[in-house]
């Protein structure tokens, strides 16, 4: 184990290491924000694979569209029952590239920037195997999971003990539309949208008063 | 490249212009290249003299507002598809307005870089900018209501409305002109005249008009044996032809008739002879058109010794209603001659019922009109609500003098039933006695909801406290409202109770604008614009006017602008309340109008998105307004 850390990286994982010297802005307005989402062949995080990621970035309420972006990675793994989901066929006539590739291009986005998504655990529990199997450590960011946040938002009466609220629910609260559901970027770019919202509601005096842990982070369910 | 982001972009884009005119390539390449930005309500956007960004705007969600920071007004809110901040860019300017976030909003910020060869390249797009920029509206395309929620213009100032009534009104022209040539002779010219049974007959040179000739024309110069009716129609013909444009009103036609000594207008398209002829236009046109002239229609409303005769009248007061809400006549203007057109027609009812009466009263009296009517906002025709008032009399003289003028507003009631006012289901009419009592025992029963005030004490209220005085005797309707308001300086939770009431329905949203819509009943699904846009607003007017202890204003929008004036500080918000009411009523009598009945509920997949904007930009104010009255009046304290 202490071998491995001494493990030589490639330059691209060096550099989103290095990412991290700089501590996060205080002011929220300054912080990087990563929205992503994956499409998987199920949900069992040892056994499933990822599809496509689609990510997006947030920096002072604004999302370029130039800086956002979806792959689809060729994969092995192939479960037929969540091919009616995501309708990412195995072999589909969008060009793939491999996971390896994939997760290059998220790391380059992605940097020391704040990760959000919906049900984020799961998320990062995808992406983390992922990693290893490409021989590389897991991500180092700081996360946030629009589902808890929301939770948050509420009044508390309104609030659930589970913290449960699906990106369906999201998207029909804040009259996001919903034509591109179950894309990668699709549901990225809906998870982001929510957050913006989540965030006026929220008004977090500092970084590190959002990022506060509640008793519901790090919970995940499927769907 | 293109992903899901830029396919929704490029997708909502192009769904307005100048957009819509892109090529799909160009809409493309545009849509990668935007920005998506978030704004909280009242955050910034861009301030006043701040260097231009490096991208205009376009409104996805939400709304924003271009103040002029110098006067302090809103000159434009814009919304869905509306495109800002562009002039600037172009004209390497700095901003000369501050836009900020009136909601949460959502808009796509378009790179100039990108879109400025875009200019270039497409004419379309090119003109649209061109004219928006000139006429300074967003949307150039959009006709109705150019750039404003109302089509109020400085030209129109309703306080002037006495002489220039004749005049707001344009001329009806015929569009189907029947034209010859110069070198045609007069027999074959006059049997097509008497073919298609005109009276004149224009004659064109290279589809310009150049002549015009009439029967008149053929009576002196053929009849007479001046020409031989084998003559060309350029030897009788007048020439050159008496042009205007096709924007003429009534008194304007006439004067140019009288001024040339003509009975035939020609009018063309930029109102010389050097543009094609578009219409033509009789003495007997203008006739017709006076006919439907509120001024003609007094003096026969006023002549009327029958009921029965006011009924047809209003007809053309109904096809006068159509015709300014079409010409855009402004709605403080249209809804002023209207409603002293119903006025007339209720006053004469009023002496044709004394006339009916065995003999004349012996104390003095007054009638009221109360709800829509006394707040003149009744445009087409609803229920009738009213109250007869009179005069105080000794205890013995009281039946005797309360049955002589009850059978007086049964007399009266049924005249307006006759004439077009449904009777009020609820019995709020002058031939109730509860509502036909002398000055004291309306004084009693007022103070006493305003002393002991229940949810039925309140719904009184707000029916009864927009009475406006129709007929009779002044003073004494002053009187009533003199002790009305000592009452309510004395028991000013009374206040709170009617602004409780006033928030009682809710606000026309909710959570990002959807239209709230009715859940069940008859019109399942549809929106009630009187009870959630309407009532709020005249609630809300008629708590804060009283609690200003002023009476003798029941119309809404004239109330708001008497606050504006009283309250300095909240004026914006109250013109803004003035502005919504007059556009939420156009809408409703136009939507009346279009679907013959009360206007009231509407379908919203009828509506074009302009229409549901326009809608919607009014409901701000009114969930404004409501939070005013929750704060002012503490409400919670009575709920």
């Amino acid at each position: 184990m202490i071998s491995r850390r001494k493990k030589e990286y490639p330059d691209y994982w060096n550099e989103y290491e290095a990412s991290f010297y700089n501590g996060l802005s205080k002011n929220v307005g300054n912080v990087n924000f990563v929205v992503l989402d994956t499409e998987t062949t199920g949900f069992d995080v040892k056994r499933d694979r990822i599809l496509s990621i689609g990510a997006l970035r947030i920096k002072n309420g604004t999302i370029n569209v130039r800086e956002s972006f979806e792959v689809f990675i060729e994969q092995k793994h192939f479960d037929e029952k969540t091919v009616a989901i995501h309708g990412i066929l195995k072999k589909g006539k969008v060009k793939q590239v491999s996971e390896l590739e994939g997760l290059k291009r998220l790391l380059c986005l992605l940097k020391n920037a704040v990760l959000i998504a919906h049900h984020v655990g799961f998320d990062v529990g995808m992406l983390n195997q992922a990693l290893k199997r490409n021989g590389l450590p897991k991500l180092k960011n700081r996360t946030l999971d629009t589902a808890v946040l929301y939770n948050r938002s509420l009044p508390q009466r309104e609030q659930k003990i589970n913290g449960h609220f699906t990106l369906d629910e999201l998207a029909a609260k804040f009259d996001i539309s919903t034509t591109d559901r179950h894309t990668a970027l699709g549901d990225a770019y809906i998870t982001g949208i929510a957050f913006l919202h989540i965030l006026s509601k929220l008004k977090p005096a500092s970084t590190q008063n959002l990022l506060k842990r509640d008793r519901f982070s790090g919970f995940w369910r499927p769907f | 490249m293109q992903n899901s982001i830029s396919y929704r972009i490029a997708d909502f884009l192009k769904r307005y212009p100048p957009f819509s005119s892109l090529l799909k390539s160009e809409l493309e390449s545009l849509s990668t290249e935007v920005a998506i930005v978030y704004k909280e309500k009242r955050a910034l956007v861009f301030d006043l003299d701040e260097k231009p960004h490096d991208h205009f705007y376009v409104v996805h969600k939400g709304a924003i507002g271009l103040w002029n920071m110098k006067e302090n007004v809103v000159l434009d809110v814009c919304d869905e598809g509306d495109l800002f901040g562009l002039r600037p860019l172009m004209a390497h300017d700095t901003y000369r307005l501050q836009a900020i976030a009136e909601e949460e909003s959502i808009l796509y910020a378009i790179p100039i870089a990108v879109f400025e060869p875009m200019i270039k390249s497409n004419i379309r797009v090119n003109d649209f900018l061109v004219e928006s920029f000139a006429s300074n509206t967003r949307n150039p395309y959009a006709k109705i209501d150019k750039g404003q929620l109302l089509g109020d213009t400085a030209s129109f100032n309703p306080s002037t409305s006495g002489p220039p009534l004749l005049d707001v009104q344009l001329v009806e022209y015929s569009k189907n002109i029947t034209s010859s040539v110069a070198e045609e002779t007069i027999e074959t010219l006059a049997k097509k005249m008497t073919a298609k049974g005109i009276g004149a007959m224009l004659i064109e040179k290279d589809g310009l008009p150049i002549g015009i000739i009439t029967d008149k024309d053929i009576r002196n110069k053929i009849a007479t044996g001046q020409y031989p009716i084998t003559a060309k129609a350029e030897a009788i013909m007048s020439s050159p032809v008496i042009t205007y444009p096709t924007q003429l009103t009534v008194t304007q036609a006439q004067m140019a008739m009288m001024k040339s000594n003509i009975s035939h207008l020609i009018l063309t398209a930029d109102g010389t002879t050097n543009t094609k002829a578009i219409g033509i236009l009789s003495k007997h046109d203008v006739m017709l058109s006076l006919g439907n002239n509120p001024a003609v229609l007094v003096k026969a409303i006023k002549r009327a010794k029958l009921f029965e005769e006011i009924t047809p009248l209003r007809k053309g007061v109904m096809n006068l209603l159509r015709g300014y809400l079409d010409q855009n006549i402004p709605m403080a203007l249209t809804s002023k001659i209207i409603s002293e057109l119903n006025d007339v027609c209720i006053k004469q009812v009023v002496k044709l019922a004394l006339k009916k009466m065995p003999s004349a009263p012996k104390v003095k009296f007054a009638w009221l009109a109360m709800g829509s009517q006394g707040r003149s906002e009744q445009l087409l025709h609803t229920d009738q609500d009213n109250a007869l008032l009179f005069e105080n009399v000794p205890e013995e003289e009281f039946k005797a003098t309360q049955d002589y003028f009850l059978q007086l507003a049964k007399y009266i009631t049924e005249g307006l039933n006759i004439i077009g006012y449904e009777y009020c289901p609820a019995d709020m009419m002058g031939s109730n006695p509860k509502w036909c009592t002398s000055l004291s025992g309306f004084q009693k029963m007022t103070s006493k909801w305003i002393r002991n005030t229940g949810p039925e004490e309140v719904l009184l209220s707000t029916i009864f406290f927009d009475y406006n005085h129709v007929y009779g005797d002044e003073n004494l309707t002053k009187e009533l409202s003199e002790s009305i308001l000592k009452n309510i300086t004395a028991y000013p939770i009374f206040l709170s109770h009617l602004a409780s009431n006033a928030l009682m329905n809710p606000s026309p949203t909710g959570f990002f604008r959807q239209f709230l819509i009715e859940q069940d009943g008859e019109y399942k699904d549809f929106f009630d614009l009187k009870k959630r846009a309407l009532m709020p607003l005249i609630d809300a007017a008629r708590v804060l006017i009283l609690s200003h202890h002023i009476t003798g204003i029941s119309n809404t929008w004239e109330r708001f602008e008497k606050l504006a004036e009283l309250r300095p500080k909240s004026a914006a918000l109250f013109m803004a309340c003035g502005y919504a009411m007059k556009a939420l009523l156009k809408f409703r009598t136009k939507q009346g109008l279009l679907h013959n009945d009360s206007g009231r509920y509407i379908s919203l997949t009828a509506l074009s998105k302009e229409e549901k904007m326009k809608l919607k930009r009014t409901f701000k104010t009114i969930k404004e307004v409501q939070e005013l009255l929750n704060i002012r009046f503490m409400v919670s304290r009575v709920r």
